[in-house]
């Protein structure tokens, strides 16, 4: 059977001030009903763009080649009027910050309905009582009065929740959901992340989970992908992706990180958390150097090799692959 | 350290309360406490962390001890003097022992002026300032400066003619560090000061402090809401709650066996712990 989402070699150039930079180079992925797969990546890395492909929201002027396939759909073929009609629809999507997500000047119970008439005749009484039930089942306390709410009368969390709601008006095949917890408190951002867990998982949609945060990422998704430099680098089910860490930027990103109880009891005057030396390159310095694997001039295990041409995926377990020549497989 | 000196930094039965817009034309404003009775000491060359939810009160305390505001009740000591009752030009002088970092390197620096600019903008306050090997910062000077604090975090000095735009984020919060460092501070009160940073950029800004604190002797004050980047950074902490300390102690301690519902409750939020 084809999977309900499937990218393919996925390219994307966006036009800059400094000229055509390919932003991904080569992105590929699958995800089906009721599964979850995480995007992981930094700044620059390309998660976001990877979503807005997804969503046909790409900057005016970005050429797309390769392929999304979506419920049977080849997505880059579609035009505006197709993928308007998709959007919202069978893609629901959750982004970062919900209070600009939201208009300040209507009403939560009136955003909520406008996204189901968007796509669904209804009328006035019965659009009313569904937006009643999504606030409900998005765990909203009072929903009934907070139907007549504005956005600042409600807490970070609550608006997010609104923001999940309208999600999920038309009941979507697929939810995208790019850094939905970053703006929120850590307990509430653990409350709002189960609660995308729960309705994933009653209403069998797939799960398109992007963030910059390991730590969100390990009990929440079956798979993850690493992107770094518009490629994804190391792709595979969640604990063996922790178990493993087959690529150097996963083993830089999992121990840069500081973790509670890491330092111990006694602390130790010297101790230093271990970096990636440089940054994370721009788009168009990388398209500069041309060929090879982005994470070469960060990568403490560079080989000559490294420069020539980007690295092949290397089979590193079942399902799970990492692109670097240094793995013996 | 003379045993006898007073502490860097001590609170005492801190307070601040804020009045809220009133609700209808006749009734009295409502008011929040914001900080209610908070007390401790900050010795020079160690850090205390603070941690709580938005709301807790985190950065209230931290505008009151740059002296940005004045308490509602209780005081705070700096160097064993209470800073908001100083006069006018004392307390300008008094502020180059104190600097702030804060969390967003693209909102804390101005796109239009050069990093020599942003950098030494500090200098300013030292004018007047008694102690005689820094008055009359000379613009000669002031460049030395310049280089000096820039290459304690790490940067060049090609890179003082630049713009904020030409820095990606990690470097620009060294550039927020450097300008923090120039008047030669004894305390930094950091707000957030990674949470805006990419992982792998995060690491090397934590790395940078505890350089600057090895080799300095500076002291922060340290706000966060990440409970791991604390226990990193900090020899103690406290936990702030509705602007009450809740707990406090030694990070270590506080974080294995903590005492607190409301600190338990922060430690269960902390995203999975992968291993």
């Amino acid at each position: 059977m084809v999977p309900l989402l499937e990218v393919a070699n996925l390219r994307v150039t966006l036009p800059t001030a400094r000229g055509p930079v390919e932003a991904l180079r080569g992105v590929s992925f699958a995800l089906d009903r009721g599964q979850t797969l995480g995007l992981i990546g930094e700044s620059g890395s390309g998660k976001s763009l990877t979503a807005l492909s997804l969503m046909g929201l790409l900057p005016e002027g970005a050429r797309v080649s390769g392929s999304i396939g979506f419920a049977g759909q080849e997505l880059t073929a579609l035009d505006d009027e197709a993928m308007c009609r998709l959007r919202g629809r069978r893609i629901g999507m959750v982004f970062q910050e919900p209070m600009s997500a939201l208009n300040p000047l209507q009403t939560v119970g009136a955003q909520i309905v406008e996204a189901m008439h968007q796509h669904r005749e209804l009328s006035r009484a019965a659009a009313h009582e569904e937006a009643w039930r999504l606030l409900e089942r998005v765990q909203m306390p009072q929903a009934r009065a907070r139907l007549e709410a504005y956005p600042h009368q409600l807490s970070g969390g609550q608006r997010q929740r609104v923001v999940i709601a309208i999600a999920l008006a038309n009941s979507p095949d697929l939810l995208i959901a790019d850094e939905p917890t970053t703006a929120l408190d850590a307990t509430i951002q653990r409350e709002v992340l189960d609660l995308i867990a729960d309705l994933v998982q009653i209403s069998g949609m797939g799960l398109l989970l992007i963030s910059h945060d390991l730590g969100v990422m390990a009990d929440r998704v079956q798979r993850l992908a690493v992107m770094y430099g518009g490629t994804v680098v190391e792709q595979g089910p969640t604990p063996q992706v922790f178990a493993r860490l087959a690529h150097p930027y996963t083993q830089g990103l999992f121990a840069a990180r500081p973790r509670l109880g890491g330092r111990g009891a006694v602390r130790d005057a010297g101790a230093r958390l271990v970096t990636i030396p440089g940054r994370v390159p721009d788009l168009f310095d990388l398209q500069q150097r041309l060929k090879g694997c982005p994470f070469a001039d960060r990568c403490d295990r560079v080989i000559d090799a490294c420069h020539v041409a980007p690295p092949a995926a290397v089979q590193v377990g079942p399902a799970h692959e990492a692109r670097c020549l240094r793995i013996a497989a | 350290m003379n045993p006898a000196a007073p502490p860097l930094l001590q609170a005492q039965d801190l307070g601040k309360r804020y009045r809220l817009p009133r609700r209808t034309l006749l009734s009295a404003a409502p008011e929040v406490q914001a900080l209610d009775d908070v007390s401790f000491t900050l010795h020079q060359g160690r850090s205390l962390g603070v941690v709580g939810e938005s709301g807790s009160g985190k950065s209230t305390l931290a505008r009151l001890v740059m002296a940005l505001e004045t308490p509602s009740s209780g005081q705070v000591r700096f160097e064993g003097r209470e800073l908001v009752r100083l006069p006018a030009a004392a307390l300008r002088r008094a502020r180059g022992d104190l600097q702030m970092v804060f969390q967003d390197p693209y909102g804390s620096l101005d796109p239009r002026r050069t990093v020599e600019q942003t950098v030494c903008d500090p200098l300013a306050l030292l004018a007047d300032a008694p102690r005689a090997a820094e008055r009359h910062v000379r613009v000669d000077e002031r460049r030395a400066r310049a280089v000096e604090a820039l290459s304690a975090v790490g940067l060049r000095e090609a890179d003082l003619d630049k713009y904020p735009h030409e820095f990606s984020g990690g470097q620009r919060q060294r550039i927020a560090i450097a300008r923090a460092l120039i008047t030669r501070p004894k305390l930094i009160v950091a707000d957030e000061p990674v949470s805006a940073l990419d992982v792998s950029v995060q690491a090397q800004v934590l790395n940078l402090m505890a350089d600057l604190q090895a080799t300095l002797g500076l002291t922060y004050l340290f706000i966060s809401h990440d409970l791991a980047v604390v226990e990193w950074v900090c020899d103690e902490v406290l936990v702030l709650q509705s602007g009450r300390v809740v707990e406090r102690g030694p990070t270590a301690r506080v974080f294995s066996e903590p005492q607190h519902a409301y600190t338990k409750r922060l430690l269960a939020a902390v995203p999975g712990r992968p291993v």
